[in-house]
């Protein structure tokens, strides 16, 4: 492994000291140098060359014929039964992909009982769906699992897999990635097909600051997992033939696991699961009190959307963790996201700041969310909130 | 500005600094307002081993031979957060003085480590006719056979109903005034020591101040401190030492006040800048730094003076250091205030707050009043000795 | 019980921006910490450590990082919060390394160690990835709970964890040896305290290269990465839009006709 500066092709022009993180190329002279005891080989600068000028050499080439890699793959995400929305986002991306590559669209579900599942899918421009159905597989289980989609990884040998980037998707796409031995990328917010037939994946990094373009080129297959959200349901099939869907036996041997799920609390309340929400409303250290929460669920019923809260709510303990939206909670793309008194440090942006439409309400007209809100109303929100709600309510009773 | 603390005083800065600003100021108006006792805060404090600085190391503590300054720089820090908050701790300092200054070695055994770890302690001397004249304590106890059976009410004891160890003073000799005087420690749960209702205070509401109440309370004779008598003196030699932290309890709260108002100066905007633009302001601001750098650098010269064991005529200079940093807190948190005007008025901004709990500064411990009288007895006394 | 907490040095702010005007990447206060959610992480373990003395068990905790020499600044820090010794993994050859040789010289460095828990925090906030820990119980074929909000309960042979998950919380018990990822509920993190600092200052950390944990080359670094980074820019720039004042009445009005306008109602 090396990183070079080819000195023909540089003339100093800097913009690979400007991109590099690390801070470890300088010109001198008219020439870059790189500093090897800095650098990381994370190639931005590379990456961010006109001229060509850099290379990083990995002496590395596939270590089987890539080609008989084929079809994309959907991992179809279910709670008791019930697709995961994220998973019908995918089904929509993987379309594109799955055309652009000129080969089939997949979707693997493992659980029991999925017919349900099974039919719901059908319902969208799906190729195929795998169902692995046993009792043991009813709830995810990350050891049975990733034998079990290892296995058949190795067995059908896809070209691409896609998972939700949940909590599942996110562990459950780890340890299979590694079984593997090849590359993952997590929480894709692009995904394109590239002229020389790769999977160009492109996500944030540093708290959404930093856009990065990943490739996996000499393994197989190419996997990522993709935020909540950021690619839109596809429309239902109308014409075509219904998916061909083929039941997979589970080997008996992959049933073990060291882990045992001994019970499942539901948090029942529709106001929790903020990153699957079209809509947030979300309330920080300007609602002052436990108490006044209320409103800001008040107005999100009304909206039919989730509650969200900043990491100062969260800390004063007047709402629970599940609600954090922001660096250190989970990161949201909603269509509507409502900030009510909070100052948006970059902490919080970090979690929202890819919404499509942001509305923030708050007193300090200087407050940074300001700064990323398409609307900005400055005002005490405990005040319009509850004016907002009833109006609202009124508007949806006259409808 | 480097005032050369030791790597270990530095340590001890830093993690003093990391619970102020982590744990006690994103709290601190809370406690403020409801005057309920910040426990998680004090847990906090002893889990960081804060409680030991101010202990020597065969008892458990890290005092390093500086319990003084140690002291100094722990209140300090945690004081620029919440100067009521921080009295948990520097109270309890004041409590284990009189161990420090007189108990046995196996008395020392007996309450130190407690202290180490993180048990409360309470000094208690004021009653409602004992203040400034500390002589004239009332609270009797009498030795009946190998207990002290105490009778009386102290008044207005920091950490009284949270801490577990009290050194109280009581009269064992009636006909001899302050040198019938002694120091007995007394733990809370001992049959006949109650307490009475919690003050409601001006300022430092975080702590807690309550009656301490003696109704035939026996405790074992091997309670009390040092010779019979000689309580008066422990006070004395206690407040000697206790002083400085008062006064770096004041230099805490100027600091955190100072640090508010450089802050908002720069974030106001009238006639279109900054309120930091304008000269007035900045002299003011200059005043203020200027006088908190001066205190600061007393009360520390005072603390290592003493640490070092050298000290001479202790009680002017300790006397010295308290005075003037509570003068200075006072002043300059009432003129934070005005740098934040009408804001600075409302309860909402944090500012107020300083005021409040600067105040107390110049009557505990010793009246700043008190403090002169004694500053000005020590330069006749000098003068008198032909220092 | 031998418990590693493993732990990443990440920038103090992830506040890493273009500068529009001069085209460069600015890093505010280029100060380094302990990524957050490992704070939880090294805090569970330090919890799950007194316990365990308090029952008169022994216990240790071991902090473990790959990074750069300056990243023992991180290890320091850890043991002045609670753990008791540190390792660095250090090599050039661990230079680019992707999630997957990332967990995997984590993985070997652990093999030597011989935990019965590893504790890591539920992902990085500059890579937001998430993937290291998961990879690491792959790579060691220890079992796994990502995703951990409280510890039930611990006996030699297992441990019961409850998992933070969309849905709400899932309760299970994992066989021993276990990799645990935390999240942010599972308590609050104390401050450092002075023995502790005391003993960061005094330990001796020892450094682990490449042939230290037995790694061939081809699987560390940038060479055994299966990702390869080919570009990196700003996200497009997000400007604040129109903003109203005035009474909240108006602003009400103002609101709700805004929000019919973008036909939420």
């Amino acid at each position: 492994m090396a990183i070079r500066v080819i000195e023909e092709k540089c003339n100093g022009c800097g913009l690979c000291t400007k991109n590099c993180p690390q801070m470890a190329i300088a010109v001198d002279n008219k020439k870059a140098i790189i500093d090897l005891e800095v650098c990381n080989y994370c190639g931005a600068c590379a990456a961010a060359c006109r001229f060509r000028a850099i290379t990083i050499e990995v002496d590395k080439q596939a270590q089987e014929d890539l080609s008989q890699y084929r079809g994309v793959w959907v991992f179809g995400e279910q709670f008791r039964g019930k697709v995961a929305p994220v998973v019908l986002e995918l089904v929509g991306a993987g379309r594109k992909l799955a055309d652009a590559r000129n080969t089939e669209l997949a979707v693997v579900v493992l659980g029991s009982d999925l017919s349900a599942a099974a039919r719901e899918l059908s319902e969208y421009p799906v190729d195929k769906v795998y169902l692995y159905e046993a009792p043991e597989l009813a709830h995810y289980d990350g050891e049975r699992y990733s034998r079990v989609l290892g296995d058949l990884v190795r067995a059908l040998k896809p070209e691409i897999l896609l998972a939700g980037a949940t909590t599942t998707g996110r562990s459950f796409m780890s340890q299979v990635a590694i079984k593997l031995y090849t590359g993952l990328t997590a929480d894709c917010t692009g995904l394109e097909i590239g002229d020389d037939g790769l999977l160009y994946q492109t996500r944030p990094a540093y708290g959404g600051n930093i856009m990065a373009t990943i490739l996996c080129p000499y393994t197989r297959p190419q996997m990522a997992t993709v935020r909540h959200k950021v690619f839109p349901l596809p429309p239902k099939r109308t014409n075509g033939k219904a998916p061909e869907v083929v039941h997979l036996n589970v080997k008996p041997q992959l049933h073990s696991s060291r882990s045992e799920l001994l019970d499942f609390i539901e948090q029942v309340e529709t106001t929790v699961n903020i990153v699957e929400a079209d809509i947030i409303v979300s309330g920080g250290r300007g609602i002052q009190d436990p108490a006044n929460f209320a409103l800001i669920e008040a107005l999100a019923k009304a909206l039919g959307g989730a509650v969200g809260a900043s990491r100062a709510a969260v800390d004063a303990g007047w709402i629970p963790y599940a609600h954090q939206v922001g660096q250190t909670g989970k990161t949201v793309c909603p269509k509507l996201y409502i900030a009510c008194g909070i100052s948006g440090a970059v902490q919080h942006l970090a979690g929202m700041s890819s919404s499509d439409t942001i509305i923030a309400i708050n007193k300090d007209p200087d407050a940074p969310i300001f700064q990323v809100a398409n609307f900005g109303f400055v005002g005490d929100c405990l005040e319009i909130v509850p004016l907002l709600t009833r109006k609202i309510e009124a508007l949806r009773g006259r409808a | 500005m480097d005032y050369f603390f030791t790597e270990e005083q530095q340590m001890m800065r830093e993690v003093a600094r990391e619970i102020a600003e982590k744990r006690i100021r994103p709290v601190a108006a809370e406690y403020d307002e409801s005057g309920e006792f910040p426990w998680p805060i004090v847990e906090a404090i002893a889990e960081a081993d804060l409680f030991r600085v101010f202990i020597p190391e065969e008892y458990e503590g890290m005092d390093l031979g500086t319990p003084v300054t140690n002291m100094c720089i722990v209140t300090e820090e945690l004081s620029k957060a919440c100067g009521g908050i921080a009295l948990a701790f520097a109270a309890t300092g004041l409590g284990t003085m009189p161990l420090l200054v007189a108990a046995s070695d196996e008395q020392k055994k007996r309450w130190l480590p407690r202290i180490a770890a993180g048990t409360l302690a309470a000094f208690a001397l004021t009653e409602a006719n004992a203040g400034s004249d500390a002589g004239s304590v009332q609270t009797r106890a009498v030795l009946d056979g190998d207990h002290w059976v105490i009778n009386g009410t102290k008044q207005w004891i920091t950490n009284g109903g949270e801490a577990e160890i009290y050194t109280v003073f009581c009269v064992t000799d009636p006909s001899k005034g302050a040198r019938g005087v002694s120091t007995i420690v007394v733990e809370k749960g001992t049959p006949g020591f109650s307490f009475g209702k919690k003050e409601d205070k001006l300022g430092i509401r975080a702590s807690a101040t309550r009656e301490l109440v003696f109704q035939d309370c026996r405790v074992p004779k091997e309670n009390l401190l040092g010779r019979p008598g000689t309580g008066f003196i422990n006070a004395m030699k206690t407040f000697d030492l206790s002083r400085p932290g008062v006064a770096a309890q004041a230099v805490g709260i100027a600091q955190g006040a100072l640090d508010l108002a450089v802050k908002y100066s720069r974030e106001r905007h009238q006639f279109g800048q900054p309120i930091s633009g304008f000269q007035g302001l900045r002299w003011m601001l200059a005043d203020m730094a200027t006088k908190v750098e001066a205190a600061r650098a007393l009360v520390y010269a005072v603390a290592r003076w003493i640490d070092s064991g050298q000290a001479k005529r202790t009680t002017t200079y300790s006397a010295m250091s308290k005075c003037f940093a509570a003068d200075v807190a006072m002043e300059v948190t009432t003129n934070a205030v005005q740098i934040f005007g009408g804001y600075g008025y409302m309860k909402e901004y944090p500012i107020e707050k300083y005021m409040r709990d600067a105040k107390i500064t110049q009557i505990y411990e010793g009246t700043n009043q008190i403090q002169r009288d004694e500053i000005g007895r020590g330069l006749i006394a000098a003068a008198a000795a032909g220092e | 019980m031998k418990i590693c907490v493993c732990i990443k040095q990440v920038p103090a702010t992830t506040e890493v921006k273009f500068d529009p005007e001069t085209n460069t990447l600015v890093r505010e206060g280029v100060d380094s910490q302990i990524n957050p959610f490992d704070v939880y992480a090294l805090e569970e373990a330090v919890r799950v450590k007194e316990r365990l003395q308090k029952e008169g068990e022994e216990a240790t905790v071991t902090v473990l990082t790959m990074g750069p020499p300056q990243a023992e600044q991180a290890l320091r820090e850890a043991i002045s919060l609670g753990a008791d010794d540190a390792v660095l993994l250090s090599d050039r050859a661990f230079r680019g390394a992707d999630t997957w040789a990332t967990s995997y010289a984590l993985a070997q460095a652990l093999r030597k160690l011989q935990p019965d828990l590893v504790f890591c925090g539920m992902q990085a906030i500059d890579g937001d990835t998430g993937q290291v820990g998961p990879g690491i119980a792959v790579h060691l074929d220890y079992a796994q709970a990502t995703y951990v909000a409280k510890i039930e309960a611990l006996d030699k042979r297992k441990i019961t964890v409850r998992r933070l998950v969309e849905q709400g919380y899932e309760v299970c018990a994992v066989r021993l040896p276990v990799v645990m990822t935390v999240v942010k509920e599972i308590n609050e993190p104390r401050t450092p305290s002075l023995r502790g600092k005391m003993n960061a200052k005094k330990a001796r950390i020892p450094v682990w290269k490449a042939a230290d944990i037995e790694a061939p080359e081809e699987k560390l670094g940038l060479q055994g990465s299966p990702t390869q980074v080919v570009k990196v820019f700003s996200p497009p720039h997000r400007e604040g839009g129109e903003k109203w004042t005035g009474e909240p009445e108006e602003l009400a009005d103002k609101l709700a006709s805004l929000l019919k306008e973008l036909e939420v109602v």
